[in-house]
């Protein structure tokens, strides 16, 4: 018999019943917001059902808030039907007794910042939340998925989900990237790699050197993607980079309870005669800056590579595809996509607006400008990430050089609030999807890493950062 | 949860691959406290150009198809954000059934939640159904008891699909109470739990 993969652990450590041949696996952490919500909370007002784990359970507001004026609190959001959203929620967490960060608070946030921020998300837990990228947690060596509606009524109501077992994949990534080359890349290689539905039915563990070097934020951008492979969950085995970071946190367990975590968590490891369903390998010495040509995450290209061209796809449905997405992005086979000329640059999202995120856009941004044809944003993945920015002059950098720096929120990732491309604009995005409409309709999106972005507000064009890194700067 | 067990009705070919959900149901939707009325947004920029006008050339604004439901789609249906209000939308429309090649992991669990059948066919049975719900007849059949799909022109295909979850689409039976049957399951878990991993306890 094969040893156990890190995911066959943490699904074992949760299994509390088999029901008709489905798992009843055990919840320990439920994050909550508002746009998910609203219809399960109602199911179990009309059931007459309790919360059962309010405590095991943390709500934010962060998909539709606005991104300025938050100090003024749910009463000012000027879109009326958001308004009732998030007061919706407010009611809700108020009536179960649930923690809560409301817009406004320093602690709130994009609700995968704000979770690992806290020291909520912790190596082997199982992490569920109504939003696909709750991938993003697998950084820590947590199952984590997004979950519909209804089974955010069912985890309320049981602090279970009825579930079916993933096959394991393993992407490997070896070697160590070139200068300009990071988690970002990583990812959108993998997902060019195995494309858009490579992943579906897999719970993707990654390993090698190259994502052992990652920090814990570059680890969360990783696994934040791995649902655009089309995989529900990402997983990285947590070590002593996951450790460092836990300590100390609000959430994190706290002197005898941090030494008997710890020793639970360095058990939290892929036996070494463990199978994998499937196995991807990849050099990261092979990867280049990356950033995506068309309306699917798995439309990547090397930044100094050209628009494909619909005669080389293998199939006719695949051809009327690609004739699409060139068509809706503006572009045509065969262009140098640098020849991209972006009219806004959104740096952002769940995928990257952490503080190492802001590090590394306003360290090509200082001493620059934003080129004058370019609207650019930066909108902090939370009030924390905000306040830290603020504290090393980030802020003072991004706003000499012509960003916008505004309160953190979902944002343009998604354009549920004010912030969104109007039809035909092109956007240089540190986000995560890059669907027809998904930023606002008719909106372009190429994603990219935030140094990639920020160069793009700088050139007005879409560039190789590497043209703007000095000599021997570290990726 | 609505009971499925036998459609007889039309199905609409939508012959294009990856359709995500921000495409079935744009963001501007989800900022509903209901689950109903969602209809509107179904599609909403296929079916509508943005002065908010009916784009007649769109399959489901077709009159042929008007009342379809059933949806043949290209592969990988329903990729993207978790957002539940697109099964609410293809329902409210009187979409009950989808068939693609394959569908996104999140989309494919939410379908089961609502009484909304996602049905995976091999990709030449796709193929042709797409084929013959372009033509003069579009009316299809689907036996959820039996696993088959039978096309306008009478073919007929099988289905696979895991047997707890027909099951309980056959009955249209509540995940939530059948969970909580296993309540004291639930209760010695968390007893354990907090005895092996106590600081899983404090927040």
């Amino acid at each position: 018999m094969s040893g156990k993969t890190l995911y066959d652990k943490i699904w074992d450590a949760h299994l509390v019943a088999e029901q008709d041949g489905e798992a009843i696996l055990y919840i320990d952490l439920h994050l909550i917001h508002e746009v998910t919500t609203p219809q399960a909370f109602a199911g179990l007002r009309a059931d007459k059902r309790r919360v059962r784990r309010p405590d095991r359970t943390l709500a934010v507001a962060d998909h539709n808030i606005p991104t300025e004026g938050q100090a003024l609190g749910v009463g000012a959001v000027a879109d009326e039907e958001a308004r009732l959203q998030l007061q919706t929620l407010e009611r809700n967490v108020a009536d179960y007794g649930i923690a809560f960060f409301p817009m406004g608070d320093i602690r709130n946030g994009i609700v995968h910042v704000v979770g690992p921020e806290q020291g909520r998300t912790q190596p082997g837990m199982t992490i569920v939340c109504g939003d696909s990228h709750t991938s993003t947690h697998g950084a820590f060596g947590a199952l984590a998925h997004g979950i519909g509606t209804s089974e955010v009524e069912h985890v309320l109501a049981t602090q279970t989900l009825r579930a079916k077992k993933a096959k394991n994949m393993r992407v490997t990534i070896n070697g160590t990237p070139a200068p300009g080359v990071g988690a970002k890349d990583f990812a959108l290689a993998v997902i060019g790699e195995i494309g858009t539905a490579g992943g579906t039915g897999y719970v993707i563990e990654y390993a090698g050197e190259a994502v052992r070097a990652l920090s814990m934020e570059g680890r969360m951008t990783l696994c934040n993607l791995t649902i655009e492979g089309g995989a529900r969950a990402g997983l990285v085995a947590p070590d002593q980079t996951t450790f460092a970071y836990l300590m100390g946190r609000a959430a994190a367990p706290k002197a005898g309870a941090w030494d008997m975590a710890l020793s639970y968590w360095k058990t939290l490891i892929t036996d070494e005669d463990a199978r994998f369903d499937r196995e991807v390998v990849l050099d990261a010495a092979d990867i280049a800056p990356l950033v995506t040509w068309g309306t699917s995450p798995e439309d990547v290209v090397a930044v100094t590579g050209v628009a494909p061209s619909p005669d080389q796809a293998s199939t006719p449905d695949k051809k009327a595809a690609v004739e699409r997405a060139l068509d809706y992005m503006g572009l045509t086979a065969g262009q140098p996509v640098t020849e991209a000329r972006v009219d806004v640059v959104f740096i952002g999202s769940c995928t990257n607006s952490r503080i190492e995120d802001l590090r590394s856009a306003a360290a090509i941004i200082e001493g620059r400008k934003v080129a004058d044809h370019v609207r650019a944003m930066v909108v902090p993945g939370s009030g924390l990430v905000k306040a830290q920015a603020e504290e090393e002059g980030l802020d003072a950098i991004f706003i000499a050089a012509g960003f916008d720096w505004r309160e953190p929120g979902c944002s343009m990732c998604l354009g549920m609030n004010p912030d969104r491309l109007a039809p035909g604009e092109r956007c240089a995005s540190t986000s995560n999807r890059n669907f027809e409409g998904r930023q606002g309709r008719g909106g372009r999106t190429h994603l990219m890493s935030p140094a990639m972005a920020a160069a793009a507000a700088v050139a007005g064009h879409i560039v190789d950062v590497r043209t703007f890194l000095p000599t021997g700067t570290p990726g | 949860m609505k009971a499925f067990t036998r459609l007889d009705a039309r199905a609409v070919p939508l012959q294009i691959a990856n359709i995500d959900t921000d495409q079935i149901i744009p963001k501007q939707f989800l900022k509903t406290v209901e689950r109903e009325g969602l209809s509107k947004g179904l599609f909403y920029d296929f079916r509508f150009d943005p002065e908010g006008r009916e784009k007649p050339d769109f399959i489901l604004n077709r009159p042929e198809y008007q009342g379809a439901g059933v949806l043949v789609a290209g592969d990988n249906f329903g990729c993207g954000s978790s957002r539940e209000h697109a099964p609410w939308a293809l329902l409210d429309f009187g979409i009950s059934c989808v068939i693609s090649t394959s569908f996104a992991d999140i989309f494919y669990n939410n379908c089961f939640q609502n009484g909304l059948l996602p049905v995976v066919l091999k990709p030449e049975d796709v193929s042709t159904l797409m084929d013959e719900a372009k033509g003069g007849n579009h009316m299809v059949s689907i036996d959820l008891e039996a696993r088959t799909v039978t096309s306008p022109s009478g073919r007929t295909f099988t289905f696979e699909i895991d047997a707890q979850r027909r099951t309980k689409m056959l009955k249209g039976l509540d995940a939530i109470g059948e969970t909580l049957t296993a309540a004291a399951d639930i209760d010695v878990y968390e007893a354990r739990r907090a005895l092996d991993q106590p600081w899983l306890e404090r927040t």
